[in-house]
């Protein structure tokens, strides 16, 4: 426990410790609720959608979530270039504890992300109905953020630099983003787009934030609770799969 | 007893055969140097023997574990100073430091004793809550000599560990740890290229070249043998005076380019 503990702390420590990288990754979902929001908005009105900042707000902290998943599980490349990992692989710890503690602490941050990101878009012109669901948002905020910390764990097992770290922006992060009805609803549209956004992970993530930050799913709570809850477990048996084999 | 036993080990990348075929054996509570000219395979070996490489072929035991099947018994029986940096730059000299000392599992009392003692013996006591990117090379260096002897362990690997640091700073370590050696029985495995060091505090020196051992005896036998008066000249006479140059690694361009990014060393 004392080993997952620390390992989790110091995730911590240096996310609250890099308050430019806080500031500068907000800038981003700040960005797209506004344009987007604003922009997208009337449109979405005369076409009956409703509100766009309501149905677009969950979108947004879903992909913050997402990406400062990523982020955290690709992190272990830094770790391993900069010596640091060697230093946790030869102490007397399971592999696993170590994969588990940089996982929690890596979704933990993320999901401190999600919320600053809720946080402002109140400001923006999100409106939350009572505060009483914020608990179970974040439940699953926090279900979404271990799911995509363990995938990056498990891909930056996988590599030496960050050399393909393009690749993965560009045909793993952005489409996952993108395809996961963070930005559209997902009913009527074309069978290819449908079934890509039926099979990606992030889908469900946004489908039970909507649902309870705003009122609308098109899965389900209970599909997307499942879902969610086999993939952290099937991404966190394969992060430590493959972390297990790390050689350095 | 000896508590390292290596039997014809062998480790490939790609092409380049880093170790050759390599054997031998550490008594418990010797102190044992492993000397060879950059690229000798003499981290390679390191690694192979502290589970972090798999060997392509041969046998290794270490407090009679075995590194390959029994990673975690392995990883119980022994500490290690590395030869790069492997400290978290984003945290203080002290949270690096508890760190290591949870991660090893020793008791917070003597913990936070050993702690203070270390910073004082490495001479950074008053830079204890300071971010460990705000230091020198020296410092960094001197603060992972300190982590290193934190936890007590049977083996104590220090690969190439004085690299950059002053005289004063070099003759304070191996004090110490001569001193850990005879009052705990701790066993010193470590790699260097200051002869000095070896002559004066290893029992016996294996010398490492092109991934094979050339010689293994006491630094007395090392200079009888090659009719030499002092272990650099053995050292010469045995590995040839060549200069070797060691690759640069997908690791150094990366560190380059950090550099460049952040302005950080």
């Amino acid at each position: 426990m004392s080993t997952i503990y620390i390992l989790w702390l110091r995730q911590i420590k240096r996310y609250l410790r890099s308050r430019a990288r806080i500031i500068g990754s907000l800038g981003q979902p700040i960005l797209f609720l506004i344009a987007l929001g604003f922009g997208f908005g009337p449109i979405f009105k005369q076409a009956g959608g409703g509100n766009y900042m309501q149905f677009l707000t969950p979108g947004i902290i879903g992909m913050s979530i997402l990406f400062t998943a990523i982020f955290s599980g690709i992190e272990l490349i830094w770790d391993r270039q900069f010596g640091f990992l060697k230093e946790t692989l030869v102490a007397p710890v399971s592999r696993t504890q170590i994969m588990i503690g940089r996982t929690l602490g890596g979704a933990t941050v993320a999901t401190l992300q999600g919320l600053i990101v809720l946080i402002l878009s109140l400001f923006i012109g999100f409106h939350l109905e009572h505060f009483g669901i914020l608990l179970l948002a974040i439940v699953i905020m926090f279900m979404i953020a271990l799911m995509f910390t363990a995938l990056g764990t498990a891909i930056a097992s996988l590599l030496e630099d960050m050399q393909g770290f393009q690749l993965i922006m560009n045909f793993l992060v952005m489409p996952l983003f993108l395809l996961s009805g963070s930005l559209f609803p997902l009913q009527g549209l074309p069978k290819a787009i449908n079934f890509v956004s039926k099979i990606d992970p992030l889908s469900y993530g946004i489908d039970a934030l909507r649902g309870i930050l705003a009122g609308n799913f098109h899965f389900g709570l209970g599909l997307d609770f499942l879902i969610l809850f086999l993939l952290i477990i099937f991404f966190i048996a394969i992060g430590t799969f493959l972390f297990r084999r790390i050689q350095v | 007893m000896s508590i390292i036993s290596v039997k014809n080990l062998t480790k490939k990348f790609k092409d380049f055969v880093a170790v050759k075929d390599i054997s031998f054996e550490v008594d418990q509570g010797e102190i044992f140097a492993f000397l060879g000219p950059n690229g000798a395979g003499k981290s390679t070996t390191i690694k192979m023997l502290t589970t972090l490489l798999h060997p392509d072929g041969g046998m290794i035991r270490l407090n009679n574990f075995d590194p390959v099947v029994q990673g975690d018994e392995v990883r119980r029986s022994f500490g290690i100073v590395f030869q790069d940096p492997s400290l978290d730059d984003e945290l203080t000299a002290e949270e690096n430091l508890e760190f290591h000392g949870v991660l090893y599992k020793v008791p917070s009392s003597i913990r936070e004793k050993r702690i203070g003692e270390l910073l004082k013996f490495v001479d950074l006591e008053d830079r204890r809550k300071s971010l460990v990117k705000t230091f020198s090379g020296g410092m960094k260096r001197r603060l992972e000599i300190a982590r290193g002897l934190l936890h007590h362990p049977k083996i104590l690997f220090l690969d190439e560990p004085t690299l950059g640091l002053d005289p004063q700073t070099r003759n304070h370590m191996w004090n110490y740890v001569v001193k850990l050696n005879k009052e705990e029985g701790m066993t010193i495995f470590f790699t260097t290229h200051y002869m000095e060091e070896a002559d004066k505090v290893a029992g016996r020196i294996a010398v490492i070249d092109h991934g094979k051992i050339i010689a293994v005896g006491t630094s007395n036998e090392l200079k009888s043998k090659t009719n030499t008066k002092t272990l650099e000249e053995a050292f010469l006479n045995l590995t040839g005076t060549t200069i070797r140059d060691e690759e640069a690694t997908s690791k150094d361009y990366l560190r380059m380019a950090r550099r460049m990014w952040t302005g950080r060393k």
